[in-house]
């Protein structure tokens, strides 16, 4: 499952760690809805600095598996996680304030969610959670993390508006600006472009492959060009199982394990 | 090939029955109310004046103003709406969004509900038998608006547990997913978004308040008070137990004066409403999303 080693280190700090040790760490995943299975025994590892891929068809759990990482069945009595989560080698479940997990977790779900309040206190929000207070210290947090999800130039003059009142692509890239506010170690984004044109999604990406210094991205996508562009690695998940893992460049080149994954990247089902 | 067919005509007569019917039964709704404050208006109207409002009974209640009584309403209103607001709104919370989804909760629920369903004179009795005897609070303001607060609380959660619902989970889920506990989840967006609700089932709660007599009767309302209330642990007079008196217990009262009494009662329940009906539209024109 360790990519080439040659990978780590040839691009300077860019690139993903396949030399130290990952960053999540995922074993006998398996997610359940009321007892029906949505995910059924991953294993894998996001390794640091890595954008990881996961790509497939609806209903083969892509984003039960994002949901599982953040421990988002607390907020959902009907979803049932098993199996070992780690991030940073410590079991999701051992953190005793799940809060303080969530905060290190960045997440931007499919449909936006502009919150009911200013532009301004959409992105502050995180930032006033970890107790920053100072006006200039938000201000620069405000602005670079609205830039780097390509909204400043939209909204700079209206920042006290209100972010639920933005259209749904400017909403979309709020959701992304306040989860990079976060100033997450982990990002973890489920189709972020749906909303969003094709041009500012460019931009989006651009923005996601710097990011990749900073920061690890797990990536559920439905574009499978976009997992080409940006995936160091793809995961190809299929009716709840992970059918396999590549390199992105292997998987579209046709050097799968399974058919199954060229089958779909090829779209002849999906 | 647009002509209309058979089945047309007929769903389309069906749909005109059924609109002039549904017509029928709001328009009759609506009669009884106009009967009843036509009436108050030209029976009662007469009686009321700025001394009306502003003296004593006088002449074993037979003449003279509503003062006490007046003051009294305002007092008990008040003071439950002390006791009630607080821990039904908490309540509420603690429902909306700590609880889990378990047997307790629902019972919790269903008691809410049975609650809302009980008589007003059984919470008369229990108020005589828990405040007044028991934690000895004798027929006092505090004992009537304390069986009037028990009385009310169900309105109060539910009004608040129905406006803290109407703000959509993905706004929590949002906040949460920043690593926002639940608490400064409710703080930052749950309660601003919904405080209006809040507000407006508050104000219900109000004229509800103000119009009940048999919770106060046992409690802390006396047919006359020669002074106005100077503390919680006074009796006093209130508006629907001197109407309730001066109709039927007391003779020689001029008809003038009890219709006076009911239009000032109604004319509070009715403002209190219109408040609440006011603030219900101001608020929507600010809904955030």
């Amino acid at each position: 499952m360790v990519g080439p080693a040659a990978a780590a280190g040839t691009e300077g700090t860019a690139g993903p760690r396949y030399d130290e040790s990952p960053i999540v760490q995922v074993r006998d995943l398996s997610v359940f809805y009321s007892r029906t299975p949505a995910l059924s025994g991953v294993n894998l590892d996001v390794y640091r600095h890595e954008i990881f891929g996961i790509i497939g068809p609806a209903n083969s759990g892509k984003t039960s598996f994002l949901r599982a990482l953040n421990r988002m069945d607390a907020f959902n009595p009907a979803m049932d996680v098993q199996g070992s989560v780690r991030i940073n080698g410590k079991d999701i479940n051992d953190w005793r304030n799940e809060y303080a997990l969530r905060s290190r977790i960045g997440v931007v779900f499919p449909l936006p969610v502009g919150l009911p309040l200013t532009v301004y206190e959409n992105v502050a929000f995180s930032p006033r959670l970890r107790g920053i207070r100072q006006k200039e210290k938000l201000d620069e947090v405000v602005e670079r993390c609205l830039t780097r999800a390509a909204l400043w130039d939209e909204v700079k003059d209206r920042l006290d508006s209100l972010g639920s009142l933005l259209s749904g692509g400017q909403q979309q890239r709020l959701t992304i600006a306040r989860a990079l506010a976060q100033e997450p170690e982990l990002l973890l984004l489920d189709e972020f472009s749906i909303a969003v044109d094709p041009v500012t999604t460019m931009r989006i990406e651009d923005v996601l492959r710097e990011l990749r210094t900073e920061l690890t991205i797990v990536l559920v996508t439905n574009l499978v060009q976009q997992a080409r562009r940006l995936a160091d690695r793809t995961a190809f998940f299929l009716m709840g199982d992970l059918v396999e893992i590549g390199e992105t460049e292997d998987l579209f080149e046709g050097k799968v394990k399974d058919e199954r994954t060229t089958g779909y990247i090829e779209g002849r089902y999906g | 090939m647009f002509g209309a067919t058979a089945l047309n005509r007929r769903s389309y007569r069906s749909q005109a029955v059924a609109k002039a019917a549904f017509f029928l039964m709001t328009v009759a709704l609506v009669i009884p109310v106009l009967i009843i404050v036509g009436t108050l208006v030209v029976k009662g109207g007469p009686a009321i004046s700025w001394e009306f409002l502003f003296t004593p009974p006088t002449n074993n209640m037979t003449a003279g103003g509503i003062l006490p009584a007046l003051v009294g309403t305002i007092w008990l209103v008040v003071v439950a709406l002390l006791a009630s607001v607080p821990v039904g709104v908490a309540a509420a919370l603690y429902l909306s969004e700590y609880a889990p989804d378990n047997i307790l909760t629902r019972a919790i629920n269903l008691a809410i509900i049975n609650l809302a369903g009980v008589p007003s004179i059984v919470h008369a009795l229990f108020g005589f038998g828990a405040f007044v005897l028991f934690f000895d609070m004798g027929a006092s303001i505090l004992a009537a608006s304390l069986t009037l607060a028990v009385m009310t609380l169900p309105v109060v959660i539910v009004a608040t547990r129905e406006s803290l619902q109407a703000v959509p989970l993905a706004f929590r889920e949002a906040c949460w997913n920043m690593g926002a506990t639940r608490w400064q989840t409710i703080r930052k967006v749950v309660l601003p978004n919904s405080i209006s609700g809040i507000l407006t089932g508050v104000i219900l709660e109000v004229s509800r308040t103000a119009g009940e007599t048999a919770p106060i009767m046992f409690t802390g309302a006396a047919a006359y008070v020669a002074f106005l209330p100077q503390g919680v642990f006074d009796q006093t007079m209130a508006l629907s137990y001197h109407l309730y008196f001066i109709a039927t217990q007391q003779t020689g009262v001029p008809e003038e004066l009890t219709f006076g009494v009911a239009l000032v009662l109604i004319s509070i329940v009715l403002l209190m409403n219109a408040v609440s009906i006011g603030f219900r539209v101001y608020l929507r024109g600010l809904k955030k999303w």
